[in-house]
């Protein structure tokens, strides 16, 4: 590992300060969370940063509710603490569902809400140094495409890079369409989910829309009443510790046996949280039964362009957005 | 400079830092590589060999210690982040000469084999149980704004980030269980 230096951020001005300034030999410098991921990134040498600029001191690590009804979330907040919360878990039960689904307890002490935004593709080629990857050396090549894929993405992917978010956070925080507010060097600014992430184009190198040294400080989550009823449901190879392989976050608000309305992500199935916005137009409206929902769910994902060893994951998908859905009629 | 032909990786000096590291109540002023991880400072440099490394990754829990009472990996803590906190060991367990609830109970549970997963299985279980206490919700918890009870399937869940390949698992379980209500 790359010797680096370290420093602790006391305010939101001074760190971006550090980050910009990075080192003399233009190393740059990155903000370090609970360093879940980026320490274990370093380690493996696929970053190398010159300076880490500890955020986890701001204080950006308070949950507070806004005027309208919605809560805003520092980025410093940790996943266990965002979970444990009483009023995300009464007014988001599928966010506190998708935290805990993730990771394990030690990790999710560790880990910030910025942080888990942040984190990086879980592509094995993307991991290991010795190996070509668009997303690690843009213009070196995407062996995941011929090679193994069987986890990477089937919707939205590009030639250049096929793989996706591991986020279980990212994907509720898509449906409620949080917004995440950043402070750069150029001054604050608000970016909606989704559409922080990005699809990778051309420019895999690029999970965000971040711009170097700017530094996530919140995510507000929009009120939302009928989220009240909503779920989390996340697909594994193995039941607890395991990245998604197909995850879905949804909510219901039903009337006299009719969707009035519902948000619905998927996770495990593109480079960004999906927000399902054909099944969800196709679902206003109509009747909350099995085939509308199986209906509503074969609409999105008939922009669906599976590899070989994907494909499984469309009808997975889909099965998973339906019993999700089920789920919510059928909640108490 | 590297020597001629020696063609490697030219390494820029290491960066040290100077800082106070509390463990197990003790204040210990130590110098630190700022890449060393807290698992590194605890086993090389203040010979407490209690936590384990596994795989380093984040993914077997053998290095499992407390900070500030909350369990974390110290294989992905770094040393010079934790300066203002205060660390437990398994070695901090134990107070005044007697085992820990949860010492005991692994103990009187046959909850381990060869003993290379138990220092971080029971640092875990330890601040688990106070999780459990706080009402945090799981992945199992039914309804996420209810209560969190400790029945087999909440504990396999909230112990899934410690892996024991010896496979002692039903008797974890049952230790925590013991402990826990
Ligand atoms: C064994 C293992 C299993 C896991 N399983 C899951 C899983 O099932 N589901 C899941 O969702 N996740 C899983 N994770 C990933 C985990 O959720 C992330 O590593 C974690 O959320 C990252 O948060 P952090 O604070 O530790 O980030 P860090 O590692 O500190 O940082 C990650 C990135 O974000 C940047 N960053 C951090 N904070 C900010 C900020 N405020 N502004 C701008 N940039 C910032 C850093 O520079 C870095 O690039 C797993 C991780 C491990 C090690
Ligand atoms: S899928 Fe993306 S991250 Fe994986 S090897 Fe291809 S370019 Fe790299
Ligand atoms: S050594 Fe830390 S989790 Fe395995
Ligand atoms: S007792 Fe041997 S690894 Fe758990």
């Amino acid at each position: 590992m790359r010797p680096f230096a370290y420093e602790r951020a006391t305010d939101v001005r001074s760190a971006v300060a550090a980050c910009a300034a990075g080192t003399a030999d233009g190393a740059g410098a990155v903000y370090l969370g609970g360093g879940t991921n980026l320490v274990d990134l370093m380690r493996l040498g696929v970053v190398s940063p010159g300076v880490l600029v500890d955020v986890t001191r701001l204080p950006f690590d308070g949950i507070e509710e806004t005027a309208g009804g919605g809560l805003l979330i520092g980025a410093g907040v940790r996943n266990s603490d965002l979970a444990a919360h009483p009023l995300v878990r009464r007014r988001y039960p599928m966010l506190a569902q998708a935290v805990v689904a993730g990771a394990s307890g030690q990790i999710r002490n560790m880990a910030t809400v910025g942080g888990n935004l942040l984190q990086r593709t879980r592509c094995s080629y993307f991991q290991d140094v010795s190996k070509p990857c668009n997303k690690r050396v843009p213009g070196s090549g995407c062996p995941a495409r011929r090679g193994d894929h069987r986890n990477l993405a089937v919707i939205g992917q590009s030639e250049a890079c096929v793989a996706t978010h591991p986020s279980d956070m990212a994907v509720p925080l898509a449906a409620l369409g949080a917004v995440v507010h950043i402070e750069g060097p150029g001054g604050p600014r608000q970016v909606p989910m989704p559409g922080f992430h990005r699809l990778p184009g051309d420019a895999p190198e690029r999970d965000t829309v971040l711009e170097p040294g700017d530094l996530v400080t919140a995510v507000e989550v929009p009120p939302l009443p009928f989220a009240a009823r909503s779920r989390y449901r996340k697909v594994r190879d193995r039941v607890s510790f395991a990245f998604a392989v197909v995850s879905v976050a949804a909510a219901l608000d039903l009337e006299d046996g009719m969707v009035r309305d519902c948000r619905i992500a998927l996770g495990g199935v593109a480079h960004i949280p999906w927000r399902a916005d054909r099944a969800e137009s196709a679902l206003r409206g109509s009747p909350a039964t099995e085939a509308a929902f199986a209906q509503a769910a074969a609409e999105e994902l008939a922009m669906a362009t599976p590899l070989p060893h994907n494909a499984f994951k469309v009808p997975l998908a889909r099965n998973v957005v339906v019993r999700t859905l089920l789920d919510l009629v059928e909640a108490p | 400079m590297n020597g001629e032909g020696n063609s490697g990786p030219v390494f820029a000096d290491p960066i040290t830092a100077d800082i106070l590291l509390s463990v197990n109540g003790d204040e210990r002023p130590i110098t630190v590589d700022t890449r060393e991880t807290l698992l590194d400072t605890l086993r090389e440099h203040l010979d407490l060999i209690g936590a384990k490394k596994g795989c380093d990754h984040g993914q077997c829990g053998a290095c499992t210690v407390l900070v500030d009472g909350r369990r974390v990996k110290s294989c992905l803590t770094l040393t010079v982040t934790v300066d203002d906190r205060e660390i437990t060991t398994v070695e901090g367990l134990a107070a005044d000469g007697a085992l820990h609830p949860m010492q005991a109970a692994f103990v009187e549970r046959d909850a381990f084999q060869c003993g290379y997963c138990t220092p971080g299985q029971l640092c875990s279980a330890v601040a688990m149980v106070r999780e459990v206490a706080d009402g945090w919700p799981s992945a199992v918890t039914a309804d996420v704004s209810g209560p969190a009870v400790l029945d087999d399937d909440e504990i396999r869940e909230r112990m899934s980030g410690n892996l024991c390949r010896c496979g002692a698992y039903v008797n974890i379980v049952a230790a925590i269980k013991q402990v826990g209500s």
